[in-house]
């Protein structure tokens, strides 16, 4: 699998998700953003969610941290916790090469009221990013 | 505090390098240009360049500056012979340190004799207004400050000396550690020390802001094949924690005094007048109560400042001072104060983000280079 971003959606808060509909059901496997790794540099350490926790889109997910600082990871979509990607935290280096495939995070099955159409397209995004750097 | 940051002479150097700036002590600051581990370990195996003139350049003329450092420092100013650089304190009527400063003794071609002294950014105007109260008592003394007209750079790393020094009209190399002398980069005037702040061998220079961008530019030339690399604040503040060195905000404040801190080699209390003098002597009679320590937290998450140390009874007996992950170590390590019986009795533990990890107490410096050399010619 590839992961092509300018098809992802993306929190202000520099998550991503990728919503995906299978048998009915929607889920979106999420992670952060090529842009806010680089900002964050130098990673450290991450908390992943526990699974089978509900999240509301906004609440804090879990933490990364960088040599320099904590920042929180923050959910863009409402609904629960099915898996994480559990190999990733061991292996934080690799996300700055590969952030939208291997650097997934943790995929959640959207409840109805998903808060997925508050998240910006692609292009909007970037726009952010470049507005802010 | 919405004055606009100020800029140092090399901020177009930074800016063209893609550095991240960030505010610190009301200046634009680099904190990377790359990332902070690469730069880190630039200065650890190479040789790595700092934009350090946000740094307090105070420099003290005329009869009496001697007498009036004497008064002023922990430790003795006016046995300095010309060219030594000395790390001092300076203390409030309390004994609380308002600084960590450096003070070397030089002289200008024209053999005026002056002390120059380095202070913290964020302690600079603090210092000013400190030191302008003692004027009155030594009106043939001129205290000036060069901040702003001119730049501070610091070399460092182990190929830091023996790649640069062909730059330099005086060898740097003929400087022993914690030694200065004027000299000239293509007829630019410079002040080199032999000095630093990460645990590496290198030196800091001074020149005239005019000339920062030329200086610079050679040294990165000269070492371009040594791998020479500029590195931010970020790689600044990893190399002095893992160097066990004090940071002034964090290890240092107006509520801690030297000999807590660990300091007590920078206070000269021989009878010595200098204010907090008496404060000091009467508490290096007894141990004080908390003191300053290396941590190894056990886990891969860093410990921060701020966060809270306790003891197997669950007392709440120190606090975080400096955490970060160490670039050398690949470990968290932290500096902290915990309480003196503490120390003696370790299992202690930081919580860190709510949850308590056992913690080692460790002797500082986590990093000690191995070529300790005096740098003797």
């Amino acid at each position: 699998m590839s992961r092509d971003q300018s098809k992802l959606v993306y929190a202000s808060t520099h998550e991503w998700a990728d919503i995906q509909e299978v048998e009915g059901v929607r889920y979106a496997t999420i992670g952060v953003s090529a842009f806010a790794i680089e900002q964050l540099n130098d990673l450290v350490y991450m908390d992943l969610p526990e699974v089978g926790r509900e999240v509301n889109a906004g609440d804090e997910l879990g933490e990364v941290e960088s040599v320099k600082a904590v920042s929180p990871l923050y959910s863009p979509v409402t609904g629960e916790v099915v898996e994480v990607h559990s190999e990733l935290p061991d292996e934080l280096e690799q996300l700055n090469s590969d952030p939208y495939d291997f650097g997934w995070i943790a995929k959640i099955r959207l409840t109805s009221d998903s808060g997925i159409e508050n998240l910006l397209s692609f292009d909007d995004y970037q726009r952010q990013c470049s507005e802010s750097a | 505090m919405s004055a606009p940051l100020a800029k140092t002479p090399l901020d177009a150097i930074h800016r063209a390098a893609g550095a991240r700036m960030v505010s610190f002590a009301g200046y634009d600051m680099p904190i990377s240009y790359t990332s902070i581990v690469a730069e880190h370990q630039a200065c650890r195996q190479r040789a790595a360049l700092f934009d350090v003139s946000h740094m307090g350049r105070l420099r003290f003329d005329g009869e009496g500056s001697e007498e009036l450092l004497d008064k002023l420092l922990t430790r003795k100013v006016s046995d300095m012979p010309l060219g030594a650089v000395r790390y001092s304190l300076i203390c409030d009527h309390k004994g609380g340190v308002l600084d960590d400063v450096l003070v070397s003794h030089l002289e200008t071609p024209s053999q005026q004799r002056y002390h120059l002294m380095v202070v913290n950014a964020s302690n600079r105007m603090k210092l000013r207004t400190w030191v302008e109260q003692l004027l009155p008592e030594f009106p043939r003394v001129t205290l000036s400050d060069r901040t702003d007209i001119t730049a501070m750079i610091a070399v460092q790393g182990p190929l830091a000396i023996e790649v640069a020094k062909r730059l330099f009209r005086f060898d740097p190399s003929r400087l022993r550690y914690y030694q200065a002398a004027i000299t000239d980069q293509f007829s630019k005037p410079v002040l080199v020390s032999r000095t630093g702040y990460t645990g590496e061998d290198g030196f800091e220079l001074v020149c005239r802001a005019e000339d920062a961008t030329r200086i610079w530019e050679n040294l990165m030339l000269v070492g371009r094949e040594a791998g020479f690399t500029a590195a931010g604040l970020g790689a600044r503040d990893t190399l002095r924690l893992e160097a066990g060195m004090p940071l002034y905000g964090h290890e240092l404040t107006e509520e801690i005094d030297p000999l807590t801190a660990g300091l007590g080699f920078a206070c000269t209390l021989d009878g010595r007048e200098f204010i907090g003098e008496q404060v000091l002597t009467h508490r290096s009679s007894s141990p004080h109560e908390m003191v300053r320590v290396g941590l190894l937290p056990q886990t891969k998450r860093p410990a921060r400042e701020g966060y809270l140390i306790y003891n197997a009874a669950g007392e709440r007996v120190g606090h975080v001072t400096s955490g970060s992950q160490s670039p050398t170590f690949n470990h968290p390590i932290a500096m902290g104060y915990i309480r003196r019986e503490d120390k003696e009795r370790g299992n202690l533990q930081i919580e860190i983000r709510g949850t308590r990890v056992p913690t080692e107490i460790v002797q500082l410096p986590f990093y000690r280079r191995t070529n300790q050399s005096s740098g003797v010619k």
